[in-house]
């Protein structure tokens, strides 16, 4: 049925019977779906209505009784049941209702509102903050308008395979949109996000929306986790809960995530006890802190070389088994090769090479066994591309790859004999040597340019770490750089799995910045101590965000990795310069932010943020930093802009 | 700095300097900074040069410094050719002339190449005069922010 056409009584005509003729009824207050369906025999008998008496306004009832509630007050109920604690968004009237529950009804507590200067802050705060611990945060927005600024963001989330629970406002009923909401109106809000969410619903009644709500939640849980879309209407927020509606809060029932086939298990466990050199790679594994932990655990059983990733904290960095530095060596040595929910399995063991004429190679021994853990495989979109170049190997477990290791872990020390302990031993002490050897290069790599100016983007790293060592610190923004080899990567010890939290999936630019916000609004309440090295042209999509957590009390150390460019798109366009051979001095027109210079700091200080800079010789970074850590530990942003060379 | 000349020798392809693992390098740039560089012989010396072969031109330091930003070297390999994470470090004393010469004309893996048309001889031998005289770093135990 379409929802245009179909018959649905109004607030005022809901009021009436109420009040008048049929106090109490179940009939007349049930949900809108049950009313289309056959009614239940034993009830009284419906009112005699004209069409004048429907239409007529009761103007005498303006405002709800004490002993009344909205429906969007049965809406917050929902959600907390779901656990809410933080709900992120730019207001918007088409869910006027749903905003005045949560602050009023609910106490603007769990969830509470953060209020945000652009919808696609909104989301991306939601994403990292997911990241930090787990734990989804909703985020409220325009089905139209509001929507269509949240989209990209959306899209991140969705190519991350992050829940983001996204609330849509929307006014169906055309008979009484106010001017604005026929702007604001939409058939199908959720249409233009469909490819890149993995549910959605727009609810008809009460029932319908609790029950949706809380079918959202769980899909949105459940691996591979994605952004879900709940559409909700503006009168059905608005209108109060009829007397005698019976309204249940479903109870959430989470499906535990699929563990992988128990033959497949042990013959991995096999392939990997009998290899020379087995080498797990992880991306999206670590689902939970337990993730790392258990990698460990098989990674040392094994003595087997690790490579992370980097979408989420998988391995300890300087954990001695860690290869990342050297992936590609790793990946070329290894004659076993177990991806854990890979995003991009070919990308791991081919090359592309990305000149005029584009060509590729496969990096891994052709001999190599591949084996591939994730949810990825059972769950597939059309239209965007984002599940990569289709790769061959040779056992495919379609299981969440963090669920999946107790048992391999099992079946592999099941499995381990002397001989082969010995000769683990042996491996582990050269991947050792190997791992140890990688970071002291990029220690003295660290060292080259040290007193340059601007500032080289190894020495702005080298000098946050030594401020924040002793600290119990998170690193909530840092995604430009490669993410296997970035400089924290490269020079901070990382083991706790709040301490690296990704990047923005799909990369869309202007994540960064609201990131770091939702990311340190998390660590908050565990006191952690949150930094951003954050790049210019990123705070430049929306630097609301600043504001955001200047009101809110966010305590964020951001260090400006300012080189004045969108420079990754600089080194593109050199190369097709080059690649066309007719002038190779103007790669950078059109992708610089100079003339004039940003000056972040007093872009910070405008929205009331402790700011320094711009800071262009290193040697006063360090004492910028302190001061501005005095600020953050006192529990408020604080933002030094040092300008920096490119990455 | 004042003025250093150097003396650099364009080679042809048939002189280049100690053979590299291209295939590996090129598919993973990153990393070329942090690995030991078999070969990469400190260098200041003119190459050698076959008979027939031309005197490179003489390189100008600061004439390869505005080079070196202007042509986009800085944007891969960093203002001072320490290297970044697009591209490993060129300098200083780290290969000889003939294959810097060799690299730009033909690189092998992700390196934009420069032709003779966009990039002349002279400006390659100022370029890498440039990157071979950019100053020592300073011994990393001797910096507290990079202590282990
Ligand atoms: C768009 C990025 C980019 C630009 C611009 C660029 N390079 Fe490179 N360069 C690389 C990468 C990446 C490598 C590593 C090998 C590879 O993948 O080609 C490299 C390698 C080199 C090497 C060889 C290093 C070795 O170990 O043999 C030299 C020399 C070099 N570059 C010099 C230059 C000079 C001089 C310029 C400017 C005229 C320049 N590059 C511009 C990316 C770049």
């Amino acid at each position: 049925m379409s929802r245009s056409t179909r018959s649905k009584p109004g607030l005022e005509r809901r009021r009436f019977l109420q009040q008048g003729a049929l106090a109490g009824a179940a009939l007349v207050a049930a949900p809108r779906v049950a009313e289309a369906q056959a009614a239940p025999a034993a009830q009284a008998p419906p009112p005699v209505m004209t069409h004048a008496a429907e239409g007529a306004e009761p103007a005498d009832v303006l405002t709800l009784r004490d002993d009344e509630r909205a429906g969007s007050d049965f809406m917050v109920d929902v959600f907390k049941s779901l656990g809410f604690e933080h709900f992120f968004a730019n207001p918007g009237s088409s869910f006027r209702g749903l905003h005045e529950s949560v602050i009023n009804y609910g106490g603007n507590k769990s969830p509470e509102l953060i209020t945000c200067c652009h919808e696609e802050s909104s989301v991306a705060m939601a994403h990292a903050y997911y990241k930090v611990d787990g734990k989804p945060a909703g985020v409220m927005a325009h089905g139209t308008v509001g929507l269509q600024h949240a989209s990209m963001a959306i899209y991140n989330a969705w190519c991350d395979r992050v829940p983001v629970y996204v609330i849509l406002g929307n006014y169906a009923d055309a008979a009484i949109r106010r001017g604005a909401e026929w702007y604001h109106g939409v058939q199908d809000a959720a249409a233009m996000v469909r490819d890149f969410t993995k549910w959605d619903d727009f609810p008809w009644s009460l029932t319908h929306f609790a029950e949706s709500a809380v079918r959202a939640y769980q899909v949105a849980m459940t691996p591979p986790m994605a952004p879900v879309v709940m559409v909700l209407d503006g009168e059905l927020q608005e209108r109060p809960i009829a007397r005698g509606e019976r309204l249940v809060v479903p109870k959430l029932s989470m499906p535990v995530p699929p563990q992988g086939e128990r033959g497949a298990v042990e013959e991995v466990a096999r392939m990997l006890v009998a290899a020379e050199y087995p080498v797990l790679v992880a991306d999206r594994m670590a689902r939970t802190p337990n993730g790392m932990t258990l990698l460990i655990e098989l990674a040392e059983t094994l003595q087997a070389a690790v490579i992370d990733q980097g979408s989420r904290m998988n391995f300890p960095s300087r954990h001695p088994l860690n290869q990342t530095l050297r992936a590609r060596a790793a990946v070329t040595d290894a004659d076993v090769i177990v991806g854990l929910e890979l995003a991009d399995y070919w990308g791991t063991v081919n090359a592309l090479r990305d000149q005029l004429h584009r060509s590729s190679r496969q990096v891994a021994k052709a001999n190599a066994k591949l084996v591939s853990i994730t949810t990825g495989d059972l769950y597939i979109r059309a239209n965007y591309q984002d599940f990569r170049r289709l790769q061959a190997v040779d056992l495919a477990i379609g299981a969440d790859a963090e669920a999946t290791l107790p048992p391999l872990i099992d079946a592999v020390k099941r499995l381990v004999t002397a001989d082969r302990r010995r000769l683990f031993e042996e491996r582990g002490a050269k991947l050792t040597q190997a791992s140890r050897a990688a970071a002291e290069a990029a220690r003295v790599a660290a060292t080259y340019a040290w007193e340059a100016s601007p500032v080289s983007v190894a020495r702005l790293s080298a000098e946050v770490w030594a401020q924040i060592r002793g600290d119990d610190w998170s690193l909530v923004s840092s995604y430009y750089s490669n993410d296997q080899t970035n400089w924290p990567r490269r020079l901070w010890n990382f083991d706790k799995s709040y301490q690296w939290l990704g990047h923005a999936g799909g990369g869309g630019i202007g994540y960064g910045a609201p990131a770091a916000v939702g990311a340190a609004l998390a660590n908050r309440r565990h006191g952690r101590l949150s930094v951003a090295i954050q790049t210019d042209g990123d705070m430049m999509y929306a630097p609301g965000v600043i504001w955001t957590a200047a009101h809110h009390r966010i305590p964020l150390l951001w260090v400006m990795n300012n080189n004045r460019a969108y420079h990754q798109e600089i080194m593109h366009v050199q190369k097709m310069c080059n690649g066309r051979n007719r002038g190779i001095d103007r790669g950078e027109v059109g992708s610089q932010l100079v003339d004039p210079n940003i000056d972040f700091a007093k872009l910070a200080q405008s929205m009331g943020v402790h700011a320094e800079g711009p800071i262009t010789n290193p040697n006063d970074l360090g004492p910028a930093l302190r001061r501005a850590m005095a600020v953050v530990k006192k529990g408020e942003p604080a933002l030094v802009d040092v300008v920096t060379q490119a990455r | 700095m004042s003025e250093m000349k150097v003396l650099v020798a364009v080679v042809l392809l048939a002189l280049a300097g100690p053979p590299l693992e291209r295939s590996r390098l090129a598919a993973e740039p990153a990393l070329r900074t942090q690995e030991s560089r078999p070969g990469a012989a400190a260098s200041q010396q003119p190459s050698r040069r076959g008979p027939g072969v031309p005197a490179a031109p003489l390189g100008r330091v600061d004439a390869g410094g505005v080079l070196f930003k202007k042509v986009g070297c800085y944007q891969c390999h960093g203002n001072e050719a320490q290297g970044g994470l697009s591209g490993p470090r060129i300098g200083p004393n780290l290969f000889p002339s003939t294959r810097f010469f060799e690299y730009l004309r033909k690189p092998t893996g992700e390196m934009p190449p420069y032709t003779v048309k966009v990039l002349s001889d002279q400006d390659i031998a100022d370029i890498y005069a440039w990157v071979q005289a950019r100053p020592r770093p300073p011994a990393v135990n001797t910096l507290p922010q990079l202590a282990r």
